[in-house]
């Protein structure tokens, strides 16, 4: 039984904002499915008692002292940006028509 | 003066040091040998002549003012194009990020220019470091210097490309799951996974945090461990950065290069040896276990069960954070944004920007951290992959508990012909099978050349406790002095 649907592949891509095409969505099913099928093996392991770990490092709460340090400049941090007006990310529309007039 | 790119970066800080050569000489010599064979290799994405002919210029005068230098000063290194690098595109092999030119340095490549190493340019890899072959690299895939038509490793297959093509003899590289390891191993070069938090990943494009961890290559031991020594220790502006000393890597090269491995306890990691590798590839597996006995070292095998579940628990950890990290490519504050016309939402050109963007690998990889980290799912996927991942850290503490250091061999097979795995996504990732659990625990690991499969390169892979980097250098510099290094065919 295949673990994920053509469907299902489509509705994971909208949730991670890829507008994949109907080819990407046929080739993709395949192969997610295989992979899931795969990774699903670590269900075999019986560790219902055991802990979960994140991360290898045992650190938390990691602070610097509150001194001012050297930071970029606007100019600097906006060098990369697409689109930028008076020192600021310029983004598409975020509201609809009728809510914006 | 004999060839200089074919020489150590141990020597050639010599011949610097010492005033037979110039670091402008040394390096004009590396970027003569990247524009000679690098449209065959494609090693390099970008290689920044005007900006390492200047360095180079710099440590030369710094010498002629009677300045001390570094161990490492006028030595050329490679850095893959995963670590942002001031001024000097970085891609992490993307189209994504295509043209973008970083404001600032990551720690590594701030310590590299402090060092006085000369940065060659940035080096080829599979898209944001997730692959097995570099062939999932938007600009195209890099060849193997030892046969042209096979896969160089990945996702760092241009940093070990430039070192066995003679373009470079350091190359920075990072390792989630064995990019740096396997990646030496079929290329017939040095890589290093340090432990996690042992290197800095400030700057460096996040693909997998809790994993991600950028190490040296090398062709030869010392020279990885003297690379190492550079580029590692605290990094404030890391958390994940651990507040210790390192080890002296370099001490423990050296010792190791003596040949002599009395009193050091290795456990071979049964799951490893047993149908899941080439022939070829345990043949000179087991040669360099007979080495290593000879050379004094007590070896036992060792039972790591849970190994066998690392793979799948690795490839739910890793495309779950990536699915998270990724999600800050939105087209807004850097690289690419597709299909802003003015009247399409935010989140329609986010979603055009992103598929036009991205590959692939990156896209799958994406929607199965997505599907593992959604309600309902998350339980089964993710949060069972991460018990794994302690049983995986538990194995590793109880053999630890028995032996100095675990060996096995870096990679099941070696460089396969480019195009072979990459319909079935899945054959790909059992590149990966012997490196991901050392990823999963945090400890160090390396590959060093253990011997030659029908004339392509094996790697045997050392794994140490965490914090314990010293161990791995000592056991691969003492392997290397016993079987040697390996050269490949004229290109």
């Amino acid at each position: 039984m295949a673990a994920i649907s053509r469907e299902e592949v489509a509705h994971l891509a909208r949730l991670s904002r890829l507008a994949v095409t109907e080819e990407e969505l046929d080739t993709f099913a395949g192969q997610l499915d295989v992979i899931l099928q795969a990774v699903a093996q670590v269900g075999e392991v019986a560790a219902a008692d055991i802990p979960p770990t994140s991360h290898s490092v045992p650190l938390t709460n990691i602070f610097r002292e509150d001194v001012v340090t050297p930071c970029l400049t606007p100019q600097e941090v906006l060098s990369g940006a697409p689109d930028a007006e008076d020192q600021r990310f310029r983004v598409p529309r975020i509201l609809s028509e009728d809510v914006a007039s | 003066m004999s060839d200089l790119t074919r020489m150590t970066a141990t020597e050639i800080a010599a011949l610097v040091a010492g005033g037979e050569t110039s670091a402008v000489e040394v390096t004009r010599a590396h970027l003569d040998r990247i524009a000679e064979v690098d449209d065959r290799v494609h090693a390099f994405l970008h290689v920044d002549t005007d900006g390492a002919l200047a360095a180079a210029r710099a440590v030369d005068e710094r010498r002629a003012a009677g300045e001390e230098l570094g161990p490492l000063a006028g030595v050329p290194v490679a850095v893959k194009d995963v670590l942002a690098t001031r001024g000097v595109p970085t891609t992490v092999g993307s189209k994504i990020l295509e043209g973008w030119r970083p404001p600032y340095d990551a720690t590594i490549v701030q310590r590299l220019r402090d060092a006085g190493t000369v940065m060659l340019g940035k080096t080829n890899m599979d898209e944001f470091a997730m692959g097995s072959s570099t062939e999932y690299s938007a600009y195209g895939p890099t060849h193997n210097p030892w046969d042209l038509t096979r896969i160089p490793g990945g996702s760092g297959g241009g940093s070990a490309a430039a070192l066995a093509a003679y373009e470079a003899p350091l190359a920075i590289g990072s390792d989630t799951g064995g990019s740096i390891r396997q990646p030496g191993a079929v290329t017939g070069t040095v890589g290093a996974k340090p432990t996690y938090g042992g290197t800095s990943r400030y700057g460096l494009v996040a693909f997998s945090s809790s994993l991600d961890t950028p190490g040296p290559c090398a062709r030869n031991v010392l020279d990885a461990a003297l690379l190492h020594q550079v580029i590692g220790g605290h990094d404030p502006r890391d958390s994940t950065s651990i507040p210790q000393p390192m080890p002296d890597v370099v001490a423990a090269a050296r010792l190791g290069a003596t040949g002599d491995l009395t009193g050091v306890r290795l456990g071979i990691v049964s799951e490893f040896v047993g149908e899941g590798a080439e022939t070829g590839v345990m043949t000179a597996f087991r040669e360099s276990v007979d080495a290593l006995t000879k050379m004094g070292a007590e070896v036992v095998e060792i039972s790591c069960p849970t190994f066998a579940y690392a793979l799948p628990a690795y490839y739910l950890i890793a495309p779950s954070e990536c699915s998270s990290n990724l999600a800050r490519f939105d087209g807004v504050r850097f690289g690419l944004r597709v299909g802003d016309d003015g009247n399409r939402s935010l989140e329609e050109v986010m979603s055009l920007t992103r598929e036009a963007g991205f590959g692939p690998e990156v896209k799958r990889r994406i929607m199965i951290g997505t599907y593992a980290l959604s309600s309902g799912y998350y339980d089964a996927y993710y949060g069972q992959a991460q018990k794994v991942r302690t049983l995986i850290t538990r194995d590793f503490t109880a053999a630890f508990e028995q032996v100095d250091a675990l060996i096995s061999p870096t990679t099941p097979f070696t460089a396969f012909p480019i195009g072979a795995r990459t319909a079935d996504p899945y054959q790909m990732y059992l590149a990966d099978l012997f490196t991901i659990p050392t990823n999963l625990y945090g400890g160090p690991g390396i590959s060093v050349p253990c011997g030659l499969s029908e004339g392509l390169p094996v790697g045997l892979q050392v794994m140490a406790p965490t914090m314990a980097d010293d161990r791995m250098y000592r056991v691969a510099a003492a392997l290397e002095s016993a079987v040697g290094t390996f050269t490949p065919p004229a290109l």
